[in-house]
């Protein structure tokens, strides 16, 4: 006969809190969070404190007070009477121009860096492979500063291009000028233009009364927008979905009959002509930059540190694509150049139909990280003295003020936004491109 | 029908390859002028390299060695182009030691002498493995030799790891595991806090062992770029370790926690983690508190490394194969055995190249605090600058503070392939 024993009755004692599993794992995060928060609270207290001690206390509202400073190179109209809010944005603005240029020139850079070190020409890999080394282990900020130097000591200054023989000419048929103090290039202009659209106008303010001609003033609104851009670039938008659009009833031709359709100039065609149409009824021309007085005007004005920054930061960050690169298409095995090759494919086709788009699966997330280091990066721009974020938000409106907890912590939300911002975008991306596996 | 037949009774003479395929000519056509194009971007690059070196020697080649300033300089070179080398000459120290005294000198250049030595076994397996001991007691040792003071204060903060450790070791079988790992944590923290300054300054006065004492604001040039990259590596490993293990963690909020931490830090630039170093740091602490700013910039750098760090680590944690956490489950380890014997030997055995160039970002990113007002070579560069005798000065100095970076970081990263290579050819 057997006798059945009912289970022990478990009864909850203090002890099981640390030595059954079944209930450690919540006691170790009750005691971090604890923890956490008795470390948060002693931060907060300790600042609260000290700022008492100084008379200071925390608040945005400074950054609605004129800023009364200026900011050389800006995207939108700004001047010394604007609010410190506006400074921080015409900073971050710049910060988001000179990362988009510099992303763009380092990819190019970089992906043909990276290709050419594989090149069985010794002399062209061994060049790039200096190139890769020098600006991987020296300090970006060496070079930014450096390339700042280079540009400050050995271009000419503008009075160089005055006289009846000047020392410096013009490239270009006249319309560049390279200076000392930056790059006048010729700006687009159109006589029978749109105007621009204010952007939040406040419809009270003295700025946003129509004048005579129908348009207001530059004071209007946040910001403002060219209409002739948005045109433009709607235009040519419609262009190249059209030109898509082509290229896919091509595919499909060339699917069910095997012939493809010759369809560059009707592709060509749909891009450039719907433009060049808008252009000319825009009035679209250039207008050149003339040495006037001391000093070049009219044009578009990109000073040297913009140039600086935009140069080093795209050769430092282009020196790690090219290995990313290269590494990208050493993973690819060598069969499938072998039977891409068997296939009948020419070298150039191998690599743009067989080897990159699967090396671009290796390459793209830490091709991600070097954006965001670019991006990072180009907080160094206060070396220079070009007006980001940093510069900005950072440097004399936190000096002016003295609100440092304030502008430090905007600083970094904004520059955590840029970055979180670029990493979605860039898994997005990454994740439409992966392997769709069975 | 003929019944001749041919066989070859003797082997053909072994012939030279045709000499365009073979030698030097050979090799000049199979890797320089192989098609058009590779002939074509021969000519260009060779025609690149031609006009560098050019531009370059003549420049480089300047007898200025012993120049006094700018002017002198302009003079010997008599209207030609040159560089002027004698900045360097009146200068390089300052740029490897900035303002610290000369005649204690000898005590970077041990410093350093004894880090290599501290390192070496951890870099070079092959090494006897009884320097690991001296590795131990370095990290003690390099901020008094840096620092100076009284050597009582040191090894009062040795003393607390060591009474952490005896505490373990003794309450354990007492009071049981939990009751020790507290007490080990406990004790040393007491000890620090309340007795050792009491204790330390007492031996000072007893026996005063000391070093002159040297200001933090006289550090500079590489000495100080090696000193905040060499620190807040050391110390972010450990911290690294943590957030990693925290990351991984089934546990939601250590996970959390650890994952704010590590892509908040990723996703500020530095430079604001500086700012953060020199205007609010003391806000943080309690009131009164004054660190220097050397060791605020310390503490933010090792913050920074720290989320790097982690990220290299949970890179190595997660190649290890999925056998080896099972295997130790299965031995009936707990996890911080299973970590200690099996996981974290194998994981961090993988990352040291990640971990060797983290260290080489780091480092050139210690530039970075010459923007907040340290003086590290290139803050360094705009002090010589002022200097009237060199007003003007750009390339030369430039190219200095270039060349030591490069030496240093290129050397650390071929050690870092050659580890690769090394650990490719192990068990995987």
């Amino acid at each position: 006969m057997t006798s059945l024993t009912d289970p022990p009755k478990e009864s909850f004692r203090l002890g099981m809190l640390i030595y059954d599993t079944r209930y450690r794992s919540l006691t170790i995060q009750v005691v971090a969070l604890i923890g956490f928060m008795i470390f948060a609270a002693w931060l907060i207290n300790n600042t609260l404190v000290n700022l008492a001690v100084q008379g200071k206390s925390i608040g945005f509202g400074f950054l609605s007070d004129p800023a009364g400073y200026d900011i050389n190179q800006r995207l939108l109209d700004y001047n010394s009477q604007s609010t410190h809010w506006r400074a921080a944005f015409v900073g971050l603005l710049n910060t988001l121009l000179v990362a988009f240029l510099g992303c763009i020139t380092a990819t190019v850079i970089g992906v043909l860096v990276g290709i050419l070190r594989l090149s069985n020409n010794w002399l062209v890999a061994r060049l790039m492979t200096i190139y890769v080394e020098m600006f991987r282990n020296v300090p970006v900020l060496l070079w930014i500063v450096f390339t700042m130097a280079i540009l400050i000591e050995t271009l000419p200054a503008p009075r160089a291009f005055r006289g009846e023989n000047p020392e410096a000419s013009m490239v270009l048929f006249d319309s560049v000028a390279f200076t000392n103090r930056g790059v006048y290039l010729p700006e687009a202009l159109f006589s029978r233009g749109l105007g621009d659209m204010p952007i939040f106008p406040d419809r009270d303010s003295p700025a946003c009364q129509p004048t005579e001609d129908g348009s207001v003033e530059d004071g209007c609104g946040v910001f403002q927008i060219s209409l002739d851009l948005i045109l433009i670039l709607a235009v040519f938008g419609a262009g190249l979905y059209g030109s898509s659009v082509i290229r896919k009833r091509a595919d499909r031709i060339q699917n069910q009959t095997g012939d493809r359709p010759t369809t560059w100039y009707l592709r060509l065609g749909v891009v450039s002509i719907p433009t060049l149409i808008v252009l000319a009824a825009l009035g679209f021309h250039l207008g050149y930059p003339a040495l006037k007085g001391f000093n070049f005007q009219g044009g578009t004005y990109l000073r040297n540190s913009l140039i600086a920054l935009w140069l080093a930061l795209s050769l430092y960050t282009a020196a790690f694509i090219a290995e990313i690169v290269r590494a990208g298409i050493l993973a690819i095995s060598k069969g499938q150049t072998e039977a891409a090759s068997a296939l009948g494919l020419r070298s150039n086709r191998i690599m743009s139909l067989v080897i990159l788009p699967q090396a671009l699966r290796v390459i793209i997330p830490p091709l991600i990280s070097n954006y965001l280091n670019l991006t990072k990066n180009s907080s160094l721009a206060i070396a220079v003295g070009y007006m980001d974020i940093t510069g900005t938000l950072g440097g004399i409106t936190m000096n002016q003020t003295g609100r440092e907890l304030e502008c430090v912590l905007l600083l970094m939300l904004v520059y955590l936004a840029i970055s979180l911002t670029i990493s979605a975008v860039m898994n997005w991306y990454n994740e439409s491109v992966k392997l769709v596996e069975r | 029908m003929t019944d001749i037949k041919f066989v070859r009774d003797a082997m053909v003479e072994e012939q030279e390859p045709p000499a365009a395929t073979a030698g030097f000519v050979g090799w000049i056509r199979g890797n320089l002028f192989s098609s058009t194009l590779n002939a074509i971007l021969t000519i260009l690059s060779g025609g690149f390299i031609l006009f560098v070196i050019s531009a370059l020697l003549p420049w480089i080649i300047s007898p200025t060695w012993n120049a006094g300033s700018l002017r002198e300089c302009h003079e010997i070179l008599a209207g030609h182009e040159g560089a002027c080398w004698g900045v360097i000459r009146e200068r390089w120290l300052q740029l490897l030691f900035g303002f610290y005294p000369s005649e204690l000198y000898w005590r970077v250049v041990l410093d350093f002498v004894l880090l290599i030595v501290a390192v070496a076994p951890v870099l070079f397996t092959g090494l006897p493995r009884k320097m690991l001991a001296f590795s131990a007691i370095y990290p003690f040792l390099m901020p008094w030799l840096l620092w100076g003071g009284t050597v009582w204060l040191p090894i009062a903060v040795a003393f607390g790891f060591v009474l952490g450790f005896l505490a373990h070791r003794f309450a354990k079988p007492i009071i049981g595991g939990l009751g020790g790992a507290i007490l080990a944590f406990l004790v040393p923290v007491v000890w620090w806090l309340f007795l050792a300054g009491p204790v330390s300054g007492g031996l000072a006065s007893v026996l005063p062992l000391a070093l002159e004492t040297v200001e933090s604001r006289n550090f500079g040039g590489f000495m100080l770029s090696i000193t905040i990259g060499v620190v807040a590596i050391a110390i972010s490993l450990p911290i690294g370790i943590v957030l990693a293990l925290g990351r991984q963690s089934d546990l939601l909020i250590v996970r959390s926690l650890s994952v704010g931490f590590i892509e908040f830090i990723r996703g500020v630039p530095l430079i604001t983690l500086l700012f953060v170093a020199s205007t609010l740091l003391n806000i943080f602490m309690p009131p009164g508190t004054d660190f220097d700013i050397i060791m605020r910039v310390i503490i933010m750098v090792t913050l920074f490394a720290s989320a790097y760090m982690a990220e290299v680590i949970r890179g190595g944690l997660a190649a290890l194969p999925k056998g080896q956490y099972e295997a130790a489950d299965a031995l009936g380890l707990n996890f911080w055995m299973s970590q200690r014997l099996i996981i974290m030997p194998q994981a961090l055995k993988i990352s040291i190249p990640g971990i060797v160039s983290t260290f080489i970002g780091v480092f050139k990113d210690t530039t970075l605090v010459s923007i907040i007002g340290l003086l590290d070579p290139i803050g360094l560069s705009t002090t010589i600058r002022a200097d009237q005798n060199w007003n003007g000065i750009v390339w030369e100095l430039y190219g200095f503070i270039g060349l030591l970076f490069f030496i240093f970081c290129f050397s650390m990263s071929r050690y870092s392939m050659f580890l690769e290579r090394k650990l490719q050819t192990g068990h995987r």
